[in-house]
């Protein structure tokens, strides 16, 4: 089939050969708001090579969603600005027109978002939406269209996938309807798919199959893949490298057994105490990280974490850190006062000692009213 | 499995609310009824938290309703220290439910967008508690203080003006003031970002502590729900499967559908091989027409055919460890459960 034959055009790849297909450099997005400029992303730098993943994590606000949309140039809106580089094999896709992008959407590049009921049209059939893109980038015609349309919803383990084609999305639960999403963004045999939160809005077993699902498609397609969420768990075993944002930038950047083992970044260490595990026992008191996170239109000066950070310094509140390395240079952080050094272990002791609200919640010696999120 | 029996009931002067066959059914129209909830029988001592567990559309919502009658259930009893709440008259419930309060999921469409906070969290002092305004404002700048909220400044704010964190924690206010006996916490945390969802997490431990709260807590997220909980009670389309004090759920679960709901839930730890792990094949069959015998034998692994002609009851496996299931992953210890009931509609009635 036709179909096949281009989805699989790319051969698999070791994924070490030393090309990336995508190169992001210093990338900016504002949206121009009436109180000033709203800076979702403020300079990001990554790259990403064949049949990798790299998961991004954050909070809500910290800029991962809009980082993966400035990537596709999904941000159209008049009052967004974005500024810096992205090379996607080879080619810079920022400042290209929207009709030249259309031919990337869906046939290079394609992302699957987080609520399967809301991506979907609710008055037009599956099957329709499934063949829409496959007929305008492939150019096939409407017979030919449905046969790749039931291939593809074999492909991700839908059942009776003939008679789904007449279905509509309310027909459909909501895992079938994120299995739809992801057959639509896989139709054209993308070499990069985005997968914005992909099972957020699902049950943990479904949430287990589609992230399976995800795994498995990636591999068979050789495809890269930006995993976006907020939830540590769900990347742990699923990414080559973890990248965690905050108010916009990178906090920390590793491979993924390193960041979990070697963590430098308080923000990463607070994210990872903050979440319950069924390993511990009942009642464990969570180390949760004060406070909230900053208005990203008015940031505090400095690292926009210092008013959360247990770690936080003077120097902290007054110059901005920059991400370096100090064991391996894959694994970067911005951070001053890192963890797990002996400055930062020494600076952690010193905002215990003078009874710093954030290095006491790291402590468990907070009073769950005082956490508050200013 | 998802069997009935009530062989993990207490004594009942031990508990201080007991639900026996509860059972909750809606019409879904052409004679057709959704069984929500069918039959399922569980306890609360004072001061304890009680976690129920399960995939979307198991029930554990509905059942958090049905306790505070809301709607009021087909059958069953919900017996809230000696008194049952079913069958009462509007007038006495609408007193009774003083002692019940609830915290919804979605802080932000809980609470009212046209009304101050100062108003909102007042509102149940307005009907029940002292008239006069300013002891009102008392009672609600008190309790504004305890979950973390400052009183002066949100008093006439609106919802729009806090976040999600800060709305969910105006809502446990309001469920406050009224000092009552039992909160039915419905999914409270799971429109929170982790790290809020940790301080909130804190704050309702906190809380139970000073208040000595007795809470219902309904998650999805088992870690979430292993942290605040006591027991834990694990639900499968509208019945129970195994409820066991939390810890020992988690070490040794005894139902083949907690043991894969475990499986399913991410763990934060690169060195766990996720492939290793057995996945839930299929879906949540319809609530319209349950599967005969074990609601759970279509997706189990261990399914036969005494799964499908004849409901498993409730099985003592453990002190205080209790599951419905032909196959259990752990012997039980007392042998023939006191009751079997058999049936496609899922025994809703077990013969006693």
């Amino acid at each position: 089939m036709e179909h096949e034959a281009r989805s699989g055009r790319l051969p698999a790849r070791h994924a070490d050969d030393g090309q990336s297909l995508l190169v992001v450099d210093d990338l900016k997005t504002h949206f121009e708001v009436p109180a000033g400029a709203v800076r979702a992303v403020d300079g990001v730098s990554f790259s990403l090579a064949r049949g990798r993943t790299l998961g991004v994590v954050g909070e809500s606000g910290s800029g991962k969603t809009v980082l993966s949309r400035s990537i596709m140039g999904l941000n159209t809106t008049a009052n967004a600005v974005t500024t810096g580089s992205v090379k996607y094999a080879g080619d810079e896709l920022v400042g290209k027109s929207i009709k030249a992008k259309k031919a990337l959407w869906g046939a290079e590049m394609a992302m699957v978002f987080q609520d399967p009921m809301t991506s979907l049209n609710p008055v037009v059939t599956i099957g329709r939406q499934l063949t829409e893109h496959v007929r305008y980038h492939l150019d096939m015609g409407k017979k030919e269209a449905e046969d790749v349309a039931v291939a593809l919803l074999r492909s991700v383990h839908i059942p009776e996938a003939e008679k789904r084609l007449g279905n509509y999305p309310h027909q459909m639960s909501g895992g079938m309807r994120q299995r739809v999403c992801i057959a639509i963004a896989l139709a054209c045999g993308p070499r990069m798919l985005f997968a914005d939160e992909p099972t957020t809005a699902l049950d943990v077993t479904v949430q287990h199959q589609i992230l399976n699902l995800l795994a498995e498609q990636q591999s068979d397609r050789a495809m890269a893949m930006i995993l976006v969420t907020h939830d540590l768990g769900v990347v742990a075993g699923r990414t080559d490298e973890i990248m965690v944002m905050y108010a916009g930038r990178v906090a920390e950047k590793a491979p993924t057994a390193k960041l979990f083992t070697q963590l430098r970044h308080p923000y990463t260490q607070g994210l990872l105490w903050s979440i319950p595990k069924v390993t511990q026992p009942k009642h464990t008191r969570l180390n949760a990280i004060p406070g909230r996170p900053p208005n990203l239109i008015d940031p505090p000066p400095g690292c926009k974490f210092a008013p959360r950070c247990a770690y936080a310094q003077d120097l902290c509140r007054s110059e901005e850190p920059q991400l370096r390395s100090i064991d391996s240079s894959d694994h970067v952080f911005a951070c001053h006062f890192p963890v797990g050094t002996p400055e930062g272990d020494a600076a952690f002791e010193r905002n215990v000692a003078a009874e710093f609200a954030p290095a006491l919640a790291a402590a468990g010696k907070l009073r769950a009213s005082e956490e508050v999120e200013g | 499995m998802a069997g009935s029996g009530t062989a993990h009931l207490r004594p009942a002067d031990e508990v201080m609310l007991q639900v026996t066959d509860l059972v909750v059914e809606f019409p879904a129209g052409r004679g057709r009824t959704v069984k929500a909830v069918s039959g399922i029988s569980f306890d609360i001592a004072a001061g304890e938290t009680l976690g129920l567990v399960g995939e979307s559309g198991c029930g554990k919502s509905t059942t958090g309703r049905a306790l505070l009658q809301l709607p009021r259930p087909t059958s069953g009893s919900v017996v809230l220290d000696g008194e049952n709440l079913v069958g009462l008259d509007a007038a006495t419930l609408r007193q009774r439910r003083t002692r019940l309060q609830m915290i919804f999921q979605d802080p932000i469409s809980s609470l009212n967008p046209r009304r101050t906070i100062g108003d909102v969290v007042a509102e149940p002092l307005n009907v029940w508690g002292p008239k006069d305004k300013d002891e009102q404002w008392n009672i609600v700048a008190r309790t504004l203080d305890q979950v973390g909220v400052d009183p002066g400044p949100a008093r006439y704010k609106r919802p729009h003006e806090f976040s999600g964190g800060q709305c969910q924690r105006i809502s446990i206010a309001r469920a406050l003031v009224m000092e009552p006996q039992l909160i039915i916490c419905d999914e409270p945390v799971s429109a929170l970002d982790v790290s809020i969802q940790a301080q909130i997490l804190n704050l309702l431990d906190d809380l139970k502590a000073q208040h000595g709260l007795t809470l219902v807590f309904i998650a999805h997220d088992l870690a979430v729900v292993k942290n605040i909980s006591d027991r834990v009670a694990v639900m499968y389309l509208g019945k129970m499967c195994e409820i066991s004090e939390a810890d020992e759920l988690y070490a040794r679960p005894a139902h083949p559908y907690t043991e894969l709901l475990l499986g399913s839930s991410p763990v934060p730890d690169p060195e766990v091989d996720v492939d290793s792990v057995r996945v839930i094949e299929g879906e949540l069959p319809s609530p319209i027409s349950p599967p005969s015998g074990c609601r759970f034998r279509t997706r189990c692994p261990f399914a036969d055919e005494i799964c499908a002609t004849e409901e498993p009851t409730m099985r003592r496996v453990g002190d205080d460890h209790y599951v419905a299931c032909h196959h259990p992953l752990i012997e039980p210890i007392d042998g023939v459960p006191a009751s079997v009931s058999t049936g496609v509609d899922g025994g809703l009635e077990p013969s006693k």
